[in-house]
């Protein structure tokens, strides 16, 4: 809402300055979003005419415009507005004018050779309207002024103010002196509305039918006869240039005018347009109306129009059609000022994505007891301005507006707001803002004042007073420092430690988006549906990702393209396995490129492996507390993985939940994406998945027991089948003695010469001790037989002589 | 000159002198050898008279000290100087670089909430999280904001389905009502999280991040409202004084609501909080709506409290003087190595949030 201290001042009496009004729009919460001065520099806009365009010699879209600007010459100036046309009067900036809309200087300029004097400015550039599409269009009533200012001096500065959604009444200049009233900003002037006073009928029959959802409920109107619409006076087009409006004609900048001053939306109409009477109605599917956007329209069925014997003339509350639009030949007004439900307003401009002036206070809520004073102003002012004869008001009702009260307890104030207030300043400010108070007892019965929908409850009550008293009233209290509640849940806290264990192992961690694209989503889905947002910001980030790895890789790629060469990156966030809320895990996923040690003096460089990012994995598990010697692995993965050089991790032998995949990426996605590296491997923590370790550090710390027997180390080789994993291996030993066998480790694995095909050599070497003795050789050769046959029973494998 | 004195006058001469291993084993048997001279002055005592015994004896054990130390101490001279002519053969180049290593790093975001977490930790708050995907109704409805209301045109909203009835939250607000109709009342929690709008441009990403707050319980008021936020805003910023203005604005879900602002001013292109007479933004808030207290089965006349909505990027932002919102997603391998904080320094109560 765009607002001067001027226009201001038509309603409040004050001796305050402009810089105080600023500070308390704010403190009252009618926020002030810019403050623009229309300075000395906007004088220099001229009203302009173009007399002959040609072609730019180098450039196709441009044109070279001779334009009269009031002075001897013609002014050449280059524009490249499709409708730059010869005839079309506009508005020229000249050189040394700063453009209101992008704040730049203009100076005498060569454009592809030719040299340009200034500018034809559009609506937009003039911070008149968001019309960008082409130069302004004056009307040919500008004729006269060429070579005069557009703007006019102004003496106050475009205050742009941010009005929540639940102020309509603030969208009129006079609601907004009348807050600012309350806070004791001057005093609010009575306004002097003149009544019409007139003994003709309005001959139009108006009727609203009484339909379901009928969206108007009231529709005042008055004719208007034998005017002659015209240019506004000076002192109305002032105003509106003042809030940035670009003024039209009299009888529409009327309208607009008293729509910006005490919010009320009207609309005129010619109403020697209408066929035989207005009949408000909801549409029917498929009706079809020219709006005045000179857009085509097609109607749904329900929508509340206005229509007469021939069709819909216009949208209620929302725009008016072509066909009965007023022109500058308009000889008979039809006045509109009605009631039209916010909801239904609501519905139809979103079904056809159409926003207004009108519309957007209609939704908000108009005052319905404004319809009268809205056409006494309008009409009393189309009569001064446009002469004719005034018909009587006819207002057509459905629904009477009901007046709603409240019980308000004076002690809720202090309950909510923590500070107290007399009532004889809550009487104050609740009776400037409008309410009528009654007391009954200990409350207060209060009249809701009909321009604001948006007080129905206490609290509201609550809200007006402590804002019109002021927020810095409000004392601070500070916060208590208690616990009686840990701040993480026991799965927080593993997301955390989760987080910051792989960061430690030299991964970067990254954010990016929980949508990506759907091309890269398909190489990660495995057997998940893909999740499609119905409105995405652009089709490449079109479903919710069902892996990480889909971003991931993604941006990989890209740092590779920067010429990174060897990175490790993660990103700890949900993953999507349906539309429905809660059907997301939440895994770490990372992923390596490239080579370990890359041009290292001391050591060997190697392309970075699955084991490493097993590594990864099971370091940052047993870091988080979990037991690697339960761990068990196999090799079934999703299938964006290396077939054979990727794992799955479980807890334990249960196999119960998945909790980690890790692998190279599939060569085939490295392919398709075009990512160019010596090798690429990743892991998925699953981590909703993970049994939360239920034991405390506390209860983790057990009995310290340790032996100081001599222990004996022995190393074993057995053959075994290709396909015998060495964890089968490992575990068979483990299982013979957990007591006397412990630091089971592979140190080397061997095929070749010497052994038989399909066979391979699995060298282990392990620990013997025993709490309770030391033990004798007779003792370690039972274990030694023990191991071996465990071993060649389990798995197959022969002993290596 | 007695023999004695002789062969000592003799061989420290000798022993003095530059002698390798070889030589001083030579002098080694020359004296205490089985023949050795001081060995054979040994045998002599023997045959000596009583009178001349003694000290001749005494004599002799002096010299023969005297004469072994001397050995000794040689033989370790020559030792040392054989050591640190090796070592000195076996001195590198130590500026040469270390073993490689790698350094990981977490993300400001994520730190900043650690951050903010820590804080609220220390004044009884608690940690809640939500789904991404939400329903309309916990998204909106349940907060006061029913279908039609202009207020949802402030969001602009993915959907999940033609019916808009599954979206991606727009707000960390559900947060809220999964909280409270989970649980009784009193509530203090906060709820960080990814929350989305379709809205991209400089200063819009289609994904940020907002950490919630909602504090209810018997006679919690504005007053709290303020501390809580004061003693946030302070804490993150570290700095003892804060400028705050409290403006009153419109949430739907909140009455009486406020957007927060903190003074500011610029000095050399870097934004100093706390001092300046410019005002910030940077959250919204208030005292729950009485309505949504209804929608949880909280009893408004019994309880109520404040909420709150910030947005951590934007924090993060201001605390670590990063400009650009866009560059937190697009996981530039400098950007994340400039910005990102080492996973040591983990913000705690104890140790601060920052080293």
């Amino acid at each position: 809402m765009k607002i001067t201290f001027d226009w201001l001042q038509d309603h409040l009496k004050t001796n305050l300055k402009e810089k105080h009004l600023l500070e308390q729009l704010t403190n009252i919460g009618l926020e002030v979003e810019s403050v623009d001065s229309l300075s000395a520099d906007n004088e220099l806009f001229k009203i302009a005419k173009i007399v002959k365009t040609e072609k730019h010699p180098n450039a196709d879209r441009l044109k070279v415009c001779d334009v009269d600007v009031g002075e001897k010459e013609f002014k050449k100036v280059i524009c490249g507005a499709a409708n730059a046309r010869k005839g079309l009067i506009t508005i020229y900036a000249p050189p040394g004018a700063t453009i209101p809309k992008t704040k730049t200087k203009l100076a005498v300029s060569k454009i592809r050779g030719v040299t340009s004097y200034g500018m034809l400015c559009s609506e937009s550039e003039l911070d008149l309207s968001n019309e960008s599409e082409g130069i302004t269009e004056l009307s040919t009533k500008y004729e006269k002024n060429i070579g005069k200012k557009f703007f006019s001096k102004s003496k106050s500065n475009l205050i742009d103010l941010s009005i929540t959604p639940n102020r309509p009444d603030c969208l009129g200049v006079r609601g907004i002196a009348r807050d600012l009233v309350a806070s004791g900003f001057g005093k609010l002037l009575e306004l002097k509305e003149k009544k019409i006073k007139s003994t003709t009928k309005q001959t139009l029959k108006v009727k609203i039918n009484r339909e379901k959802n009928q969206g108007c409920t009231a529709f005042g109107s008055c004719l208007i006869t034998n005017v002659k619409n015209t240019e506004s006076p000076r002192w109305l087009k002032d105003k509106l240039i003042s809030v940035g409006q670009k003024p039209i004609s009299a009888i529409v900048d009327i309208t607009n005018y008293v729509m910006l001053d005490i919010n009320r939306p009207l609309h005129a109409y010619d109403a020697d347009k209408i066929e035989k009477g207005i009949i408000v109605r909801s549409s029917n599917s498929g009706e079809k109306f020219t709006a005045l956007d000179n857009k085509n329209y097609k109607l749904e069925k329900g929508m509340c129009v206005i229509s007469d014997q021939k069709g819909v003339l216009g949208l209620g509350g929302i725009i008016g059609g072509t066909r009965s639009g007023t022109e500058l030949d308009t000889k008979n007004i039809l006045l509109e000022s009605a009631y039209f439900e916010p909801r239904s307003i609501r519905n139809t401009s979103k079904k056809l994505n159409l926003d207004t002036d009108a519309k957007f206070r209609f939704e908000r809520g108009i005052d319905p007891s404004s319809i009268e004073d809205g056409l006494n102003k309008a009409a009393l002012l189309i009569k001064d301005i446009c002469g004719g004869e005034i018909s009587k008001i006819d207002i057509q009702r459905i629904e009477t507006s009901k007046i709603k009260t409240i019980k308000f307890d004076p002690n809720l104030f202090e309950k909510i707001t923590g500070f107290k207030i007399s009532i004889k300043e809550i009487f104050k400010i609740l009776e400037d803002l409008g309410f009528k108070i009654k007391k009954e007892k200990k409350n207060l019965k209060l009249t809701i004042p009909t321009w604001r929908p948006d007080i129905s409850q206490e609290i509201d009550i609550v809200e007006e007073l402590v804002r019109i008293t002021g927020y810095d009233k409000i004392k601070i209290i500070d916060p208590n420092k208690e616990r009686t509640k840990s701040t993480l849940t026991q799965s927080q806290k593993l997301f955390h430690f989760l987080q910051r264990a792989i960061a430690s192992k030299g991964y970067l961690e990254a954010i990016t988006w929980s949508f990506t694209n759907s091309n890269y989503n398909d190489h990660f889905k495995d057997k998940n549906k893909e999740i499609k947002i119905v409105n995405p910001i652009s089709s490449d980030l079109g479903v919710l990702r069902n892996s990480i790895f889909s971003n991931l890789i993604m941006y990989m790629n890209k740092n590779l393209d920067r010429g990174f060469k060897d990175l490790s990156i993660f990103e700890i966030g949900p993953v999507f396995t349906g539309s429905n809320p809660g059907e997301q895990n939440t895994v770490v996923c990372g992923l390596s490129v490239g080579k370990k040690s890359r041009l290292s003096w001391i050591e060997r460089e190697r392309n970075v492996d699955v084991f490493d990012v097993k590594r990864d994995v099971v370091q940052t598990l047993v870091e988080a507390g979990y037991n690697s010697n339960n761990f068990f692995i196999d090799n079934e993965t999703p299938n964006y993985y290396h077939p054979g050089k990727s794992g799955r991790l479980f807890l334990n032998r249960d196999k119960d939940k998945v909790v980690a995949y890790f692998g190279e990426i599939h060569p085939n996605i490295l392919k398709k994406i075009d990512l160019k590296t010596e090798s690429l491997v990743g892991f998925e923590i699953l981590i909703d998945n993970l049994k939360l370790p239920k034991k405390t550090l506390n209860d983790q710390k057990t009995k310290f027991e340790v032996s100081d027997y001599q222990k004996s180390e022995r190393d074993f080789a057995f053959i075994v089948a290709k396909e015998v994993k060495a964890q089968d291996l490992i575990n068979a030993i483990s299982k013979v003695d957990q007591k006397l066998i412990s630091n089971i480790n592979v140190f080397d694995i061997y095929e070749g010469e010497n052994i038989p095909e399909n066979k391979k050599s699995i060298a282990i070497s392990l620990t013997i001790q025993s709490t309770e003795k030391t033990l004798n050789d007779n003792d370690l050769e039972n274990i030694n037989d023990l191991i071996i046959k465990t071993v060649e029973s389990k798995t197959g494998a022969k002993i290596r002589s | 000159m007695s023999d004695l004195k002789k062969i000592r006058d003799e061989f420290i001469l000798k022993l003095n002198g530059k002698l390798d291993f070889s030589e001083i084993d030579q002098i080694k048997s020359d004296l205490f050898g089985k023949n050795g001279l001081i060995s054979s002055q040994f045998k002599k005592i023997r045959t000596m008279v009583e009178s001349e015994r003694k000290k001749f004896a005494s004599d002799l054990n002096v010299i023969k000290d005297e004469l072994q130390d001397l050995i000794n101490s040689k033989i370790n001279e020559i030792e040392n100087a054989e050591i640190n002519k090796k070592l000195d053969k076996e001195k590198i180049d130590i500026t040469l670089p270390e073993r490689p290593f790698v350094r990981g790093k977490i993300h400001p975001v994520s730190q900043t909430i650690d951050e903010i977490s820590s804080i609220f930790s220390e004044i009884g708050f608690s940690v809640e999280e939500g789904p991404d995907v939400e329903n309309e109704y916990n998204n909106f409805t349940a907060l006061n904001t029913p279908d039609n209301h202009p207020a949802r045109d402030m969001h602009d909203t993915f959907y999940l389905d033609e019916k808009k009835q599954k979206l991606l939250r727009t707000h960390t607000s559900p947060v809220q009502i999964r909280t409270m109709l989970k649980d009784k009342p009193p509530f203090k929690i906060i709820a960080p999280g990814r929350t989305y709008r379709s809205d991209s441009d400089q200063t819009h990403a289609p994904m940020f991040h907002q950490v919630e707050g909602l504090h209810i319980d018997k006679n919690i008021n504005m007053g709290h409202l303020k501390g809580c936020l004061n003693y946030l805003i302070k804490e993150f910023f570290e700095v003892d004084k804060i400028k705050m203005r409290f403006r009153p604005s419109h949430f739907p879900f909140t009455e009486p609501s406020a957007e927060v602002d903190i003074g500011y001013e610029m000095k050399d292109g870097k934004i100093i909080i706390g001092e300046g007479n410019q005002w910030l933004e940077i959250l919204g808030c208030g005292m729950v709506h009485p309505n949504v207290l209804k929608n949880v089965k909280v009893d408004p006349a019994k309880f109520q409290g404040y909420a709150f909505g910030i947005g951590i990027d934007r924090l993060a932002m201001l605390k670590y003087g990063i400009n650009d919102l866009r560059a937190f997603f697009d996981c530039d391998y400098r950007w994340l190595n400039h910005f990102g904080f080492d996973p040591l320094d983990v913000p705690t109560n104890y140790r601060g949030l920052s080293r």
